[in-house]
């Protein structure tokens, strides 16, 4: 495992190429280019086409059945049919895919709000102020990467029985709003935040917190947007956990309504499946395509997704 | 400079300056200090004790090792780590193979490489349970893309997540073969969530492998062609040994990143059909969700995390001494 944390951060940003080859040779680079990049990209161009198409389209296996092929329309109403299919929520009063959204929300919301407010305290604390054993504390924290999350995964579902959070909205958030990673990024970026804007800041008397406030957090915009991003991610796609500590179909997020959905509806009402699924990925596609230097650097310096 | 920062230090106010300042740092790393201790270090120890009880509702009866032993004996268990195995060897060559071709190929001064690059990565970023439904969706035997297109063009249409039976034997009896069991191969359920995985996890390959690219000094090369090195010769004797500590990282996390998987697996088969793709991971899950089996399946996380701690240790060696750093 050591090998592993030695390697160089890497950046894919200025990459040096080779010198262009002949034309022939280069079409067909680009042929297969572009068939790997369309196989990318088939899976959701088939889930939105068919989020769009009747059932009987669907169950007919028609590809196609709008102009100039077929006369269908698009069927839009489909997106509010698979609400209306996820069925009532009596205690809001509203449909539970409402529900889920509006819980997906406040979940992935909470943990990155959480990770990113421990993170600033704990990476300011690491990089700025002088504490006897600080250095053996960054290795401590460190050291919770070796342990792999499945591993701890019946104990913790005990805990939250223990505790009292099972079926609750703590158990879907406390527990991940701290982030290795987080302090691990930000305290790197303190690090190189020049000690002599430290001093200066404080001869002119402000104490820590402002310091933090209101020179360290301006400065580290992009490191904070990685956190976030790679958090929301990891929040919006939970499932397994999720799945382990809720019970009543409203405090399900996203991940396990989809998944619910498939076993009972979507077996049938595939067309609904799908416009679920669009629903649920537009999200991260949007967020992907307006950060995705945060994404890019995000999953490269973090290593794995978790 | 030592006394400096001194100079520098708190207006003292009852407590003394240095004192205060310790005190007011570690508040700062009490929140995540804590949430580490409770939800991460303290689990491990918590697990191992839920591992040598007989778990009811709290530890209805200590019975020490009968858990694993329990454990060494189920044939299941033995059954899953040989598909998460399977899984796995799969995983690393096609992945890592498909990850460099592509990257190599983006490397070669490519327009738009950025778009490209961008486009490949896509599958890794969004959601996986949906795009795991999308795919179930995409194998169904009846009415999937696949079949759809195989079946108008006039061949056979497999029953991918939904068929048992190894892929070798499924090639053959096309052919009007019959192969003896030990050369079924891996199931075609299996095949097919591992085409799946191939698909999300190529695009961060290469991205990787990309970077990696760009690490490698272009005097090197200069210097291969000025010893006449062309094409292939110049792939094989300077980009591959140079690539080689990449190469390693992502073995290392797509074997690591099998023995994981969990998600995808459960939205697509659950396991099934049987146990054809029951991995570790869905199997101590089930004993989890399905049966309560607290002290077993942790147990058997355990036993997991050995497993994978051990190839790590084996991948590190064997693989560890071929890789070459600058």
């Amino acid at each position: 495992m050591n090998r592993l944390l030695d390697l160089p951060v890497v950046r894919p940003v200025g990459l040096r190429t080779f010198r262009p080859r002949p034309p022939a040779g280069r079409l067909i680079i680009y042929l297969v280019l572009m068939a790997g990049a369309s196989l990318s990209v088939l899976p959701f161009a088939y889930m939105v086409a068919s989020s769009l198409k009747s059932y009987g389209s669907v169950i007919t296996n028609n590809l196609w059945p709008w102009w100039p092929l077929g006369d269908e329309p698009l069927q839009w109403q489909n997106y509010i049919e698979a609400v209306r299919h996820t069925g009532w929520d009596p205690h809001w009063g509203t449909w539970l895919m409402v529900r889920y959204f509006a819980n997906s929300l406040i979940v992935s919301g909470v943990i990155v709000g959480g990770a990113v407010l421990t993170s600033l305290l704990a990476a300011y604390a690491l990089s700025h102020v002088e504490l006897p054993g600080r250095n053996l504390v960054f290795l401590g924290i460190l050291a919770t990467l070796m342990i792999p999350g499945e591993l701890v995964l019946v104990p913790k579902v005990v805990m939250m029985f223990n505790f009292g959070w099972y079926n609750t909205y703590l158990a879907l958030t406390v527990p991940f709003t701290v982030s290795v990673f987080g302090i691990f990024l930000l305290r790197q970026h303190f690090l190189q935040v020049p000690r002599e804007l430290h001093d200066a800041a404080r001869i002119d008397g402000a104490n820590h917190l402002q310091y933090l406030l209101w020179v360290l957090l301006p400065l580290s915009r992009p490191a904070l947007v990685v956190i976030a991003v790679l958090n929301f991610i990891w929040a919006w796609d939970a499932f397994q956990w999720p799945l382990l500590v809720t019970r009543d179909p409203s405090m399900r997020v996203l991940a396990v309504g989809l998944q619910q959905f498939m076993v009972g509806e979507g077996g049938v009402n595939t067309h609904l499946l799908m416009s679920f699924a669009t629903m649920m990925v537009v999200p991260i596609i949007g967020l992907y395509f307006v950060a995705q230097r945060a994404f890019t650097e995000g999953f490269l310096s973090s290593g794995i997704k978790r | 400079m030592l006394g400096r920062k001194k100079e520098l230090a708190y207006p003292k106010k009852g407590v003394p300056g240095r004192l205060r300042e310790v005190l007011f740092g570690y508040a700062l790393l009490a929140p995540a200090l804590i949430l580490l201790a409770v939800f991460e270090f303290f689990p491990i120890l918590y697990g191992l004790y839920i591992s040598l009880c007989s778990w009811r509702l709290g530890c209805a009866e200590f019975i020490g090792a009968e858990n694993y032993i329990r454990a060494f004996r189920d044939p299941q268990v033995w059954h899953a780590l040989l598909v998460t195995a399977t899984y796995s060897l799969m995983s690393v060559p096609v992945q890592l193979g498909l990850g460099l071709f592509f990257a190599y190929l983006l490397f070669q001064k490519v327009k738009g490489q950025e778009l490209f690059r961008l486009i490949f990565f896509l599958p890794y970023v969004t959601s996986t349970v949906a795009s795991a439904a999308v795919w179930t969706y995409i194998y169904n035997p009846d009415r999937g893309l696949i079949n759809t297109v195989l079946g108008a063009l006039g061949l056979p249409q497999p029953r991918w997540l939904a068929e048992p039976t190894g892929v070798f034997a499924l090639v053959a009896r096309g052919l009007g073969v019959e192969l003896p069991a030990w050369a079924h191969g891996p199931s075609l359920a299996l095949v097919a969530v591992f085409i799946y995985t191939t698909w999300v996890f190529v695009g961060y390959d290469i991205t990787i492998f990309l970077a990696g690219l760009g690490n490698i000094p272009t005097e090197l090369y200069d210097a291969a062609r000025v010893d006449g090195a062309k094409g292939w010769a110049l792939f094989r004797h300077v980009t591959i040994p140079l690539l080689s500590p990449t190469t390693f990282f992502l073995s290392v996390i797509t074997v690591i990143g099998t023995f994981k998987a969990f998600n995808h697996i459960y939205i697509m088969t659950m396991g099934g059909p049987g146990t054809a793709t029951t991995t570790a991971s869905i199997y101590i899950f089930r004993q989890l969700y399905e049966y309560n089996r607290y002290g077993y399946s942790a147990a058997l996380s355990f036993i997991l995390f050995s497993a994978i701690l051990v190839l790590t240790i084996v991948q590190n060696r064997v693989a560890g001494r071929r890789v070459v750093y600058e």
